[in-house]
């Protein structure tokens, strides 16, 4: 690993990248009473034993076993662990080379060449060739002959204008990329799977580069990974892992208690709290952007003063200490405080809770007796249904009168997401591998800009952010932007949730990922 | 001797009925204009707190006071299981009565129909109610109501085919007495036993749909309480903080004893 | 003969009415299988592409036709979900949510008849009072907290079992009979509560008749009475209605098969639900409807059989 540090840390100060969207540790766990032990790999209590076998609960079936086909954020974090890309994500949020062993970005941002590192095998035994590289790059970037509908383009892959092999000066393997546009972001997108060029069966036995081999996969059941022994890489320590697929958390928590898994993520404060006895609890953030989100183009909303109002009656702290025991980070735009570099902490306080001025502002409004509201949440999602239920009572302070409306996550999607026919809504916003991708949404012509957030600043200075090539220019473009978001109160920004993983005592070095990850690799049982 | 013992101890039974559906009246009709905290105010401080003197039933995960949750949730749910059963018992009637008494193509079409609702999911049957009339609870009465017609109709239809053909019915049509006359004058009175267990029967499965429908997050939306979705809420706080589950399971309870030993000994008394 | 044709056509009425509705039920309900696969992040013209190939942008009458010819040569079509074909999806769900019914129904007809008897044999009685009460209130309550309580109490607090530990039967025929015990018990508790009841009600009517009486004059004692001469006059109305209990069973099994994670049909009935994956459901609906319309069939079969005096009408 040695000879790569130095592009790693080239790639740093180049890109800067930080990749979110997973369960990533929490700095300051310390605070965590109820959490009995081991904090990821830093404390681990004992040697590690090579071999043997774990269930680790998920409660999400998978999508697609083809990792380009693979929607689902649960998919993805499975599959981490068969599947590679040119780079991959390690833990503190980098990207690192993977199937590639050196990233050139040419200066003006067009072109991504990538060399190939040497030996590296597919689970079929077969080498990996430029052509596979190739193959894969392009059937994510939507530029095979014949796309198939399934696989979801990124927009930012779309930029993509060609794909190409070759060989460099030393005579080893290389892909270039050519751009139609700059992009120095477009790395964070590049973490898509390598898979073998002439393979048709990925859906049902997937072949990839990764620490560990698939076994069998039963819908509704369990997904089974066993070691890769020919990994290039550091091997892992455990033979076989099964991802149990649970109906839902609840469930799940009763296979916890009862002892038939050993790692489960995803859990509530609330039963974590009651694992203590067998389970070493690790907390982290969710790296979600939890809002209020707010119709900018609907009555009463849109009217800046009325959002500002809303802003002022919510109180952001009340609603971490009901629902998560005063667990999580309070936001105040849309950024997540683990994106540090370009978390703008300024905005975080622009509204204060205050029912007196929040009262006074929606009198200005022209609603001095408040009015009424829904707030649609999906229905799936017992955390913002929690939410909501505090957001009600403390609306009413105010005078504003909000009823809840529970819908269904595919309603959600076409209705609230598509539709945009919704008042106000709760839901957390994950995102991909760039900052840009965290904030894209509020470009005022965005098809994902389901808040209807029209502003032209904001188009203006996210379009210079996106193409700047000095990293001290590009983050102080990002600050900007949030703050944008939040003098126009965009909507009522709550938190980053806190993350509750139970680990078997058994077990030791689990690792948070900023994105969604779950790592089996670094897993090992204690003596 | 026997004979009346027995019917000492139907009557005994039938208080004991009364005053289990009285006790629940009075949690509701109590409920309707008080309740010792607001049921919906929250605090971080109180959450899952145990029974005690100022919070006889505990408070719940979200520091709410659980008797005064209960006083107003079942009433919601005494409110929609009422009606549900009102609806589906009506509407039921007439369609059973029709069908039984005329049989023919009509019957055989309603029939079918009803075999399709009852093998129809549920839930999915749930989520077309929802996208059509919408969630709260006046909605939910609705659309529960409507998927309990076919159940009283297969009820009373095949009491109606039995009783057509009986004696005073045809003495009744041979005195000139009109259709609608011997359906609802001359045959109604003779299915009261089997509707009245019907109707039991029928509040049961009211009180179990609402629980569900609040179970799949389709019935009273939050945080309004109803004894169902208490229920689905406690589910997770089982171990934690039992109290959750038992004032909303006992009210359930109470009800459900209640009202069928009420129906079961009026229904014995009768015959 | 005229009986047999007239029970074919009306199930296939009824098959095509309940394909009908669940159609027309995914016209109204909203959501759509291409954006439920693609999620929050897709492109529009990528939601576009997979509607296509999905067939959403066909004119609806062609996309039921469409439907039904391939129901009718038993082909269900390709799960938008997993992109696999339904018939595969539920071949290998089949087995469980089988094996849960009749396991629950076995369960329900074991234990229901002899505490009916018990019932009846003494009405009023101690035993009949406890188990009036019992009954009663297992009825009250909701199917998902059952399985709940059954679990904590069968699998945490006594460890008779661990919850979640299903075996395929295919891998370890005892571990999933083991496993299946406690799910099939949760469907089964409140029907045999139902059972119980219908059978006690069903004896005492049989009680009050003559043959009774005559039977006792004879000097038979009151349990030969019981067994031998009311038990199977009683069973009648029994039969009828346990045809309707096995429809609950397999309605029941869709909650059960959630709470104990069970990989049937009912769970993936759940999630095809929620993902809008329109061919599963169809064939689902279409295999619940087929089992009850079956069963119902067998019943009035059944019924002719212990009981000479019902003739098939025609």
């Amino acid at each position: 690993m040695k000879k790569h540090g130095k592009i790693l840390l080239a790639l740093l100060l180049v890109l800067g990248v930080m990749v979110l969207g997973g369960c990533s540790k929490n700095e300051n766990s310390s605070d965590n009473p109820q959490s009995g032990g081991v904090d990821g790999a830093d404390t681990a209590t004992g040697e590690p034993v090579m071999g043997g076998s774990i269930i680790v609960g998920i409660t999400q079936d998978l999508d697609s076993l083809d990792p380009h086909k693979a929607q689902a954020a649960g998919t993805d974090e499975v599959l981490y662990n068969i599947f590679e890309g040119v780079v991959k994500p390690d833990k503190d949020g980098n990207l690192v080379p993977a199937v590639a062993s050196k990233v050139d970005i040419s200066e003006d941002g067009m072109t991504y060449t990538f060399t190939l590192r040497e030996n590296v095998k597919f689970h079929n035994g077969q080498l990996v060739t430029a052509e596979d590289v190739v193959y894969s790059l392009k059937r994510c970037a939507g530029l095979l002959e014949n796309p198939d509908p399934e696989i979801k383009v990124s927009s930012a892959l779309s930029g993509i204008s060609d794909i190409t092999a070759s060989t460099d000066a030393s005579g080893n393997p290389t892909v270039t990329l050519t751009l139609s546009e700059a992009n120095t972001e477009l790395l964070g997108y590049l973490t898509c799977a390598i898979i073998p060029k002439d393979y048709d069966k990925q859906a049902d036995a997937p072949v990839g580069t990764g620490p560990f081999k698939f076994v069998s996969y039963t819908p509704l059941q369990s997904f089974v990974i066993e070691k890769n022994a020919d990994y290039y890489g550091t091997a892992p320590y455990l033979d076989r892992v099964t991802f149990k697929i649970s109906a839902d958390t609840d469930a799940a928590f009763l296979e916890l208690l009862a002892g038939g898994i050993d790692i489960f993520p995803y859990l509530t404060s609330e039963q974590a709290s009651q694992l203590t006895e067998d389970f070493n609890i690790e907390v982290g953030t969710m790296n979600l952007v939890q809002a209020l989100f707010l119709n900018n183009a609907q009555k009463p909303f849109d009217d800046i003063r009325v959002r500002r109002a809303m802003c002022h009656a919510i109180n952001r702290q009340e609603i971490l200490d009901i629902v998560a025991d005063g667990k999580g980070t309070i936001i105040g735009s849309n950024m997540f405080a683990g994106f540090a570099k370009y978390f703008n902490d300024e905005v975080t306080n622009t509204y204060p809770y205050d029912v007196e001025k929040a009262k006074a502002l929606l009198k200005e409004a022209g609603y001095p007796d408040g009015f009424s509201m829904t707030i649609t949440v999906p229905s799936n999602y017992q955390f913002h249904v929690d939410t909501a239920q505090v957001i009600v009572e403390q609306l009413k302070a105010v005078g504003i009168r909000a009823e809840i409306k529970l819908i269904e996550w595919a309603s959600w999607l076409s209705d609230v997401y598509r539709g945009r026919e919704y008042q106000s809504t709760i839901i957390g916003l994950d995102a991909n591998l760039a900052p840009s991708d965290v904030i894209k949404r509020y470009r005022s012509n965005a098809s994902s800009n389901f808040v209807n957030y029209v502003n032209e600043e904001f188009d203006r200075i996210y379009s210079l952010a996106v193409a700047e090539t000095k990293d001290d220019a590009k983050t102080a473009y990002y600050k900007q932007l949030q703050e944008l978001l939040a003098k126009d109160a965009a909507s009522v920004y709550i938190q980053d949730p806190a993350c509750y993983v139970a680990v078997s005592k058994k077990l030791s070095g689990y690792t948070f990922y900023p994105v969604y990850v779950q790592d089996m690799s670094k897993v090992y049982f204690v003596k | 001797m026997a004979q009346q013992k027995r019917s000492i101890k139907k009557n005994r039974s039938l208080i004991v009925g009364i005053v289990l559906v009285s006790i629940v009246l009075l949690f509701v009709v109590v409920g309707l204009f008080w309740t010792p905290y607001n049921p919906t105010q929250m605090s971080a401080a109180l959450k899952n707190k145990p029974p005690s003197l100022t919070h006889p039933f505990g408070t719940d995960y979200m520091g709410r006071d659980i008797l005064s949750r209960v006083m107003e949730g079942a009433g919601t749910t005494f409110l929609i299981s009422i009606v549900t059963v009102l609806i589906g018992l009506v509407c039921g009637t007439v369609i059973g009565a029709l069908t039984g008494y005329y049989g023919g193509i009509v019957d055989e079409l309603l029939m079918r129909l009803n075999d399709t609702l009852t093998s129809f999911p549920s839930i999915l049957l749930a989520l077309v109610f929802v996208s059509v009339i919408g969630t709260g609870k006046y909605n939910i009465v609705i659309a529960l109501g409507i998927i309990f017609i076919p159940s009283f109709a297969r009820v009373v239809r095949s009491e109606f085919i039995v009783q057509k053909e009986l004696d005073y019915v045809r003495n009744a049509k041979l005195l000139g007495a009109g259709d609608f006359r011997i359906m609802f004058v001359h045959i109604l009175p003779n299915t009261k036993p089997i509707l009245l267990s019907s109707i039991t029967i029928g509040l049961n499965n009211a009180i179990l749909a609402e629980a569900g429908m609040s179970y799949l997050s389709l019935g009273v939306q939050p945080p309004d309480p109803s004894l169902g979705r208490m229920l689905s809420e406690a589910q997770a706080y089982l171990l934690r903080a039992p109290w959750f589950a038992m004032a909303p399971g006992m009210m359930i309870v109470l009800t459900v004893l209640g009202f069928s030993l009420i129906s079961e000994n009026i229904k014995g008394s009768a015959a | 003969m005229r009986y047999y044709v007239k029970k074919i056509i009306s199930l296939i009425m009824v098959l095509f009415l309940i394909m009908l509705l669940t159609f027309i039920a995914f016209q109204v309900i909203p959501g759509d299988g291409a954006l439920s696969k693609l999620g929050v992040d897709a492109e529009e013209e990528a939601v576009e592409a997979l509607r296509e190939a999905l067939g959403y942008n066909k004119s609806m009458p062609e996309r039921f036709f469409c439907f039904m010819s391939g129901a009718i040569r038993g082909d269900f079509g390709t799960s938008y979900q997993y992109s696999r074909p339904v018939s595969d999806l539920l071949a290998a769900r089949l087995p469980v949510t089988v094996g849960l019914a009749v396991i629950s129904i076995l369960m329900i007809v074991v234990l229901s008849v002899p505490l009916g008897l018990l019932c009846s044999h003494r009405e009023g009685g101690v035993a009949d009072s406890i188990i009036t009460f019992v009954t009663q209130t297992l009825m009250a309550v909701p199917a998902f907290f059952l399985g709940i309580l059954i679990t904590l109490l069968f699998g945490l607090v006594l460890k008779w079992f661990v919850p979640g530990s299903y075996v395929a039967p295919g891998e370890n025929f005892g571990q999933f009979l083991h496993y299946m015990i406690f799910p099939a018990f949760a469907i089964a508790v409140p029907k045999i509560a139902m059972t119980v009841k219908f059978l006690k009600t069903s004896v005492l009517r049989e009680l009050k008749l003559d043959y009774v009486r005559t039977a006792r004059s004879k000097g038979n004692s009151e349990r030969r009475v019981l067994w031998h001469h009311v038990l199977k006059n009683a069973l009648i109305p029994v039969i009828t209605f346990m045809g309707m209990v096995i429809a609950d069973v397999l309605a029941g099994s869709i909650v059960i098969e959630q709470v104990f994670n069970l990989p049937g049909v009912g769970r993936l009935l759940i999630s095809a639900i929620s993902n809008r994956d329109y061919p599963v459901v169809e064939a689902i609906v279409v295999y619940i409807a087929s089992v009850v319309l079956i069963v119902n069939f067998i019943v009035d079969l059944l019924y002719q059989k212990v009981d000479p005096r019902v003739k098939l009408q025609d």
